[in-house]
């Protein structure tokens, strides 16, 4: 990374940003109207309030680079670049959608952009990460595997037994620890024995940090720190990103009640992070209100298009019900076939 | 053709697809530093370096996980469970990542990864350490399930197991490591999939796999001295099961006994026996009978396991009773 970039540069990566952020927030939106309108079924776990984790995380890696998710996983994919338009039409269960309407909203893959998934069950997927960072070893590469999951799955065994093995193992890895504050209903505070959960990382000796996770650069700036300590020394590291949902769990869940209150809710909004570096790049004279209507103006037409795309979309062919459930094999004896992955 | 042990044979399919692939490693407790736990992968370490013979914590989800990732992105792990009973701690990566990767990311990521280890019950491990998983495995689309019962047929169906593109379930019998049989010198893969007709008869079907095919065998001669000569198939492969053999057989026969290792309930005799009724209800000179371990959890005691156990003298008794003799 260079570290000295010209002032323009600086510029020119906060608008990129903020462009990213209220992306995901004007997509979001508008799949929350499409749940309520029934277009989309099943769980829909939206990002809003934690827009700037994944778009500060991701924007500092490689093509080349991994990235794997939990459930929640809209934004970290239109972060990694994936099209409103594909993601949308997985939500609505159409052919168009990215897993042609197989995986819905929980299970957003891009296999040409390293995106290895929304993973459904808490915390099942972080010893994938590890296995891709093994892999990354395994072949002698310099990239890494980016994991997110929310600050629930640190009480589960997968977390233990993936952070081990990639401490042990020396693995190009960094695991992101999404903290919105509860798993579904329960608080941090009534799930882990300890509230830092950071430190749950000197279990295994391994590197870790609390970032603010409202604030896009500081997210950037730690996980630059964390990618470049696995880039050259093959060393892992837990970063735990304090954040905040602002919608329920889920779209069954109400935004605020039973275990949050108004006022709390409230509260963290006031740290809104498409505000936050609203705000900064306002005082740095380079936003206005202008460039913030017309943006929104194009970010809500992209968003439309989107939507009416996954609309006109067919839905799958029901001839497609059997397919993908085994990959064809080579011919008995042959070698096995290299797949796409390999060349990476 | 040599003679060599089904631990031998699985060594030699692990030694060729390693040396064939630099893809393909394997990973697991006690693979490399002390030879592996029932000696599956010696010598491996040796010759392909602690890069491809990871050795690993006692951590089956764990590694069952690295296995999947690493495979996501191009790798051929083969995750080798000390035994399944132990695998259920890892199930979650075998069933919900695993099987359903491909599907849920709509034909992007296949996982080809080979789970592999000892199944069955061996001798006096009781109740935890003597289960048969065929069933539970074999309910999962997704999943190829393979059940060899010799050194010859645990060889050739290993390595199309790691050269296959999804991911494949091995069942290993835990008793059958130091059985002897014959395996070619030159190379040679049997497919997924099909059954092979290991006993040739007319007067009955036993239809099963895995260890249970020693049974089986045993069973068909002594029948054969009383004239009774019966038929029996090696499923090889219980995911996906070869439908067509298996009526076959029970068309020619038109008597079946279902034989596994594994409980009743909801066991693969279960699906067998569904098979055998709608592929071939107008050939059927009686009911299908099964037999299969005694619906209790494995004891301990020499002869209360032995009463648990599907064995010979069960064998025998349900098929001349398929005989009305």
């Amino acid at each position: 990374m260079v570290r000295k970039k010209t002032e323009s540069t600086d510029t020119q990566l906060r608008r990129e940003l903020m462009q990213q952020m209220l992306l995901i927030r004007r997509f979001e939106e508008r799949a929350a109207e499409a749940y309520a309108l029934g277009k989309i079924g099943g769980f829909c776990h939206l990002y809003i309030g934690q827009e700037a984790v994944g778009v500060g995380a991701i924007s500092v890696l490689r093509d080349d680079d991994y990235v794997i998710g939990s459930y929640r996983d809209h934004g970290q994919a239109l972060a990694r670049g994936m099209t409103p338009r594909t993601i949308m039409a997985e939500l609505f269960g159409r052919s168009d959608g990215s897993s042609h309407g197989k995986g819905g909203s929980m299970h957003l893959f891009d296999r040409n952009l390293n995106f290895l998934g929304g993973h459904g069950i808490v915390g099942g997927h972080i010893p994938l990460a590890t296995g891709v960072g093994f892999a990354i070893k395994y072949r002698g590469g310099d990239q890494v595997c980016l994991c997110f999951f929310g600050e629930a799955a640190v009480n589960g065994g997968a977390f233990h037994e993936a952070l081990n093995m990639a401490a042990l193992w020396k693995l190009p890895v960094i695991y992101m620890i999404e903290n919105n504050r509860y798993g579904m209903g329960t608080a941090l505070e009534r799930a882990s024995a300890i509230n830092d959960i950071a430190e749950r990382a000197c279990s295994y000796d391994m590197p870790n940090e609390v970032v603010d996770g409202q604030d896009v650069m500081a997210v950037r700036a730690a996980t630059q720190r964390a990618v470049q300590r696995a880039r050259s020394e093959h060393i892992p590291t837990l970063v735990e990103v304090r954040t905040y949902r602002f919608m329920g769990h889920s779209m069954s869940d109400a935004v605020s009640g039973t275990y949050r209150s108004k006022e709390e809710l409230e509260e963290h909004m006031k740290r809104d992070p498409i505000a936050l570096l609203r705000t900064d790049m306002e005082k740095r004279g380079e936003w206005s209100d202008a460039d913030m209507t017309k943006l929104d103006e194009e970010l809500k037409a992209t968003v439309e298009d989107a939507y009416n795309f996954a609309d006109a979309s067919p839905e799958p062919t029901l001839d497609t019900l059997h397919e993908d459930v085994y990959a064809e094999s080579a011919p008995v004896g042959e070698p096995a076939i290299a797949t796409a992955a390999t060349a990476r | 053709m040599a003679i060599i042990t089904y631990r031998d044979a699985l060594n030699q399919a692990l030694r060729e697809e390693m040396r064939h692939d630099d893809r393909v490693f394997i990973m697991g407790e006690e693979v490399g530093v002390y030879q592996g736990a029932y000696k599956v992968s010696k010598g491996l370490l040796q010759e392909f370096g602690e890069m491809r013979v990871v050795d690993t914590p006692i951590t089956e989800l764990g590694f069952a996980g690295v296995g999947v990732g690493a495979a996501m992105v191009g790798l051929r792990p083969i995750i080798e469970f000390m035994t399944w009973n132990f695998a259920l701690l890892a199930l979650d990566q075998v069933v919900n990542a695993a099987a359903k990767m491909l599907y849920m990311s709509g034909g992007q990521y296949n996982i080809p990864i080979v789970f592999r280890g000892p199944n069955g019950a061996a001798l006096q491990l009781s109740a935890q350490h003597s289960q048969s998983w065929e069933s539970w495995l074999a309910h999962i689309p997704g999943l190829k399930v393979v059940t060899p019962g010799t050194p010859y047929d645990a060889k050739g169906l290993l390595k199309t197991a790691i050269r296959d593109e999804n991911p494949v379930v091995v069942l290993e019998g835990e008793m059958l490591y130091n059985l002897k049989g014959e395996v070619p010198e030159e190379e040679y893969f049997i497919p997924l999939g099909k059954a092979q007709v290991k006993r040739e008869g007319d007067h009955c079907s036993i239809i099963t796999f895995g260890k249970m095919i020693h049974v089986a065998l045993q069973a068909a001669d002594q029948l054969a001295k009383e004239g009774i000569h019966v038929d029996v198939v090696d499923l090889l492969t219980v995911r996906p099961m070869d439908i067509e053999s298996i009526a076959a057989s029970v068309r020619k026969t038109n008597r079946a006994v279902v034989l596994e290792e594994g409980w009743e309930v909801a066991g693969m005799g279960a699906q067998i026996a569904d098979v055998i009724q709608r592929e071939c209800f107008d050939d059927l000179d009686a009911p299908v009978l099964r037999v299969h371990q005694e619906d209790v959890p494995m004891p301990y005691a020499k002869n209360l396991e032995r009463a648990a156990k599907p064995d010979l003298p069960k064998t025998i008794a349900a098929v001349k009773q398929v005989m009305y003799l």
